[in-house]
């Protein structure tokens, strides 16, 4: 089991450790709803090394992303700005999501899922060498240099960061949403996957039990992944494996709004999905009864089937919530009818963003 | 993590208590609730229905899963415990306090299929 370099750091906070995709990963610390609450309502930190940081550098590095990615680059003009995307395959099928943050003409970051990296690093790599593009590829999660990722989420997040990190304070407070800023040997971005304000701070390995342990004397307070999931399921965030994976197309995932098909250019995938029309809807639903909604439960509406890709129970909104995959002919504020353990409960289909900045939006 | 002395329980993770009116009553254990993690749903069975020992009779759901509550004895319910139906995480908090339904015992009660608190222990620490 791979081991990030917090490992020991969770373990000692009592921790509940669970295997995640090969990683030995924090769960919780005692209580993921609490957790949960602790975002949303003032700040928690997560560690997120698991996820893979990739370098890329080289004159072809803008050309390489243009093809390589469905959203376009181009959009990227401003040093430290990011966009998300989908990357991928012939087929149209997503290959991974990722962030992608700009630095210069030649240099970009890219950070992809932590199950998904060695197949990313193998795909891009063949796509270079296919194209006789001239560009590096590093991952910075392993080897000589390598890195940890430390995310701090909440209404709070960002005072706390500047508390901990006094000197990067003027450079972070200036930071819009979706951009990074490289202060020495920290990478602090304004992105997140849980809905509120905060930061991704990537840094050196050798730094992040410092960093961790001033965060928590900050106050803020150690989330697992068990929360991080509830979160980023409350702001309709996508997660890969869950909600797409290889066989889907980004139409029938929510994720058309990061493809673009407005530019001339050409990407992996394109052709494919030029010739093959949105098939489902992606939307969110909420529970009317008491129960659970889960993934790969059945959802009945007036005009055929559908499907939950992820479901839990919403702590802030005291109701279980999904996202599914429905009917193209399905509407917000239809009723639909769940099937759970053979009983069909009633829900109702809303926009697939639940909560955000802390409020109910549904 | 607590196995108290006073109870019985089943491989399955049910705790049963011998209330000597010929009924016993129902909950989940420690270690089942911290596999589960924060609850979150419980649904318990309708008053007069019988089951036989193995068969489902509840649910609990936390964040993370759902998991069966099996009847640990043949029987019929007689008493649910509707607190825990309306704040889930009292089985979190108190899970030997927070029991979720009485059994009237079909042919009188007799445990001796049942784990002990030793028995139970042994199962916790091979899992």
């Amino acid at each position: 089991m791979q081991k990030t370099i917090l490992n020991e750091t969770h373990r000692q906070s009592g921790a509940k450790m669970v295997d995640f995709g090969g990683w030995d990963m924090p769960l919780h610390y005692g209580s993921q709803i609490e957790e949960h609450h602790a975002v949303r309502r003032d700040a928690g930190l997560f560690d997120v090394s698991h996820m893979c940081t990739i370098d890329l550098r080289g004159a072809d590095a803008k050309a390489f992303l243009r093809r390589l990615l469905a959203n376009d680059i181009d959009k990227l003009k401003t040093r430290g700005k990011a966009f998300y995307s989908v990357m991928l395959n012939d087929s149209g099928g997503v290959i991974d999501d990722l962030i992608v943050y700009f630095l210069d003409e030649e240099r970009y970051r890219l950070v992809v899922n932590a199950g998904t990296a060695s197949k990313d690093l193998q795909w891009m790599a063949t796509c270079l060498l296919d194209w006789r593009m001239t560009a590096e590829l590093t991952p910075r999660r392993e080897g000589n240099a390598p890195l940890a990722m430390i995310a701090v989420q909440g209404p709070t997040a960002r005072e706390r960061v500047w508390q901990a990190l006094p000197d990067c304070r003027n450079a972070c407070a200036a930071l819009k949403p979706f951009f990074a800023a490289e202060i020495g040997e920290l990478f602090i971005a304004t992105t997140g996957y849980t809905g509120e304000d905060g930061y991704e701070i990537t840094l050196p390995a050798g730094r992040a039990v410092d960093l961790w342990r001033a965060l928590v004397g900050a106050g803020v307070r150690p989330c697992g992944l068990g929360a991080r999931d509830t979160l980023r399921l409350e702001a309709g965030m996508n997660l890969y494996g869950q909600d797409m994976d290889e066989s889907v197309s980004p139409f029938d995932a929510g994720l058309a709004w990061t493809v673009d098909l407005k530019s001339p250019r050409d990407f992996v995938g394109k052709s494919a999905l030029l010739n093959q029309p949105q098939r489902q809807q992606f939307l969110g639903l909420i529970l009317l009864e008491r129960g659970v909604l889960r993934a790969h439960q059945q959802v009945s509406t007036n005009t055929g089937v559908g499907e939950i890709t992820s479901g839990t129970f919403s702590p802030t909104l005291q109701q279980s919530i999904a996202l599914a995959r429905l009917p193209l002919a399905s509407a917000i504020g239809d009723i639909v009818q769940v099937t759970i353990r053979d009983k069909p409960l009633p829900a109702r289909v809303v926009k697939p963003c639940f909560v955000r900045h802390g409020k109910a939006l549904v | 993590m607590s196995i108290p002395s006073d109870l019985q329980y089943t491989k399955s993770h049910e705790w049963i208590r011998d209330e000597k009116d010929g009924t016993v009553t129902v909950g989940i254990t420690d270690h089942a609730q911290e596999l589960l993690g924060d609850l979150v749903f419980i649904e318990l069975p309708s008053i007069g229905n019988e089951y036989t020992a193995g068969q489902e009779a509840a649910v609990v759901e936390s964040v993370k899963a759902a998991a069966d509550v099996y009847a640990p004895v043949d029987g019929t319910v007689t008493a649910i415990n509707q607190e825990v139906v309306d704040s889930p995480e009292l089985v979190n908090q108190q899970p030997y306090e927070a029991w979720l339904f009485r059994i009237q015992v079909a042919g009188g009660v007799d445990l001796s299929s049942l784990l002990d608190a030793a028995g139970y222990q042994k199962i916790v620490d091979a899992a």
